[in-house]
């Protein structure tokens, strides 16, 4: 596949077509690829890297690139991908006309630190073939079953299907009947003490490194609440419980309804706290309360929280509904 | 006094209430010489939909034990649709907040007209009420706002 790619993108490059690609390149270990800009063919065919460890969403760094005049930017994308891109467009964040898209086929990506979790620190190298993963370590080489390091956000993987494309390679995929919500319904389903402690115990390893909120495609402000002095909430390591709290109450709030459920805030929290389930919550309940709305879908229908129905439900309902305890 | 009422909790109350609708209702509960708790303190805003969920959080972080947000009627609202958004988001918050284990009793929203001083009172004192009952809140307290 990864040949296929650099193939075609080099073709794109002769022709013209394009300025510069970004993708995924290759980093200091195989499973530790950087999202990048390639801006010459040589660089793409020495560089680029497309493998189980190509999870980075690359969406967000359009919206920068994409101001640009001097010609096309090239970028791929994955299933889930497509639809932050679609969403980024439905904000007017990003030109469409200076974007060409490859949809890249997505098998589930892999998690290194659930493989560094099995098989020990000392990786030297991983690889996979479909359905093993051979990992060359200090102590030699050791192999462990895909479906057990697989990453947690593609075990719920909510679609397959590429929202938004103009050339696709493998073949087009179909939105998946996911079973994305059933850890939110264990949740609810304790007692708010529980509850309480459960996030305690998530949200206290929390470092304040603001990788969720850096790398979230739905989080785009020119300049963020969490950044402004004046607010009393400034970007720094939480002192206690409260901003801790804080932060991440209004992280999930300010992309409520936006938020297409890419995975990538728990993907790259350092300390491995389940941040998508905030977000998943959220999705949750506007489907519950407003209908279903799958963000990033398509860039016709309005975001929940920026329209409303002179029906809608009471927020005491949240006290007196019983699917939750 | 008896020694029971001296040592019975007070619950600090902020009540975020519209101008047009619910500030006016409070003025017409106080013109009407009607009671409610002292523990309400009411701050002004131009519409429910002001009101960030950020402020709520702040609140509490404050000392607040419990926020009430009051507005306009849904239909009646003085910028046409501000209340419609303010449901939709207060919902999703409270929400939010009863998913992280926080008290539900100590949010609500409640929609008070101008002409409705009486149940401006009723809410009030239903709600002070509510968070007496479950108490101080401690789970989203900022313990160096309140060492003082």
């Amino acid at each position: 596949m990864q040949s296929e790619i650099i193939k075609r993108t080099v073709e794109l490059f002769n022709s013209e077509e394009i300025v510069r690609a970004i993708g995924w390149r290759k980093g200091d270990f195989d499973y530790d690829l950087n999202p990048s800009i390639f801006k010459s063919s040589e660089d793409l065919e020495k560089n680029f890297v497309y493998n189980d460890f190509s999870s980075a969403n690359l969406s967000k760094f359009l919206i920068k690139i994409s101001q640009k005049e001097d010609g096309k930017t090239l970028v791929f994308l994955k299933s889930c991908d497509t639809y932050s891109f679609n969403s980024l467009l439905q904000e007017h964040r990003i030109s469409r006309d200076k974007i060409y898209i490859i949809g890249v086929p997505c098998e589930e990506n892999l998690d290194p630190s659930k493989i560094k979790a099995a098989l020990g620190e000392d990786v030297l190298s991983m690889s996979c073939d479909g359905e093993t993963v051979t990992v060359e370590t200090l102590d030699g080489t050791k192999t462990i079953s895909k479906s057990e390091v697989i990453l947690d956000r593609c075990l719920a993987c909510k679609s397959r299907k590429h929202v938004v494309y103009d050339e696709l390679f493998g073949e087009e995929g179909e939105v998946l009947d996911s079973k994305r919500f059933d850890q939110v319904e264990i949740l609810e389903n304790m007692k708010p003490e529980e509850r309480y402690s459960f996030w305690r115990t998530e949200l206290s390893r929390c470092i304040g490194c603001n990788a969720c909120r850096d790398i979230c495609p739905a989080c785009t402000c020119e300049k963020c609440v969490f950044d402004n002095r004046d607010s009393g909430v400034e970007n720094k390591v939480a002192t206690n419980d409260f901003e801790e709290n804080m932060f991440h109450i209004i992280r999930a709030f300010h992309v409520a309804g936006r938020c297409t459920d890419c995975g990538e805030c728990s993907r790259v929290c350092p300390e491995d706290i389940p941040l998508h389930l905030l977000n998943r919550k959220f999705i949750k309940d506007i489907n519950e309360f407003y209908g279903n709305y799958q963000a990033g879908d398509d860039i016709e229908t309005l975001a929940p929280l920026t329209r409303f129905d002179a029906v809608d439900v009471e927020p005491s309902i949240v006290k007196t509904r019983e699917n939750v305890k | 006094m008896s020694v029971k009422e001296k040592t019975e909790f007070q619950p600090k109350i902020v009540a975020f209430c519209c101008n047009w609708c619910s500030y006016a209702g409070a003025d017409l509960a106080g013109t009407n010489r009607t009671n409610y708790p002292a523990n309400v303190k009411i701050i002004r805003v131009p519409c429910s939909c002001r009101v960030n969920p950020i402020f709520i959080l702040r609140a509490f972080q404050r000392g607040a034990d419990g926020v009430i947000i009051c507005g306009c009627h849904p239909g009646d609202c003085h910028y046409i649709t501000g209340n419609y958004y303010t449901r939709r988001r207060m919902t999703l918050l409270f929400s939010m907040l009863d998913f992280l284990g926080i008290e539900k009793d100590r949010t609500r929203v409640e929609w008070v007209s101008a002409s409705e001083g009486g149940r401006f009172a009723e809410v009030m004192t239903e709600f002070t009420n509510d968070v007496k009952a479950i108490g101080p809140n401690r789970k989203l307290e900022d313990l160096r706002c309140k060492a003082k």
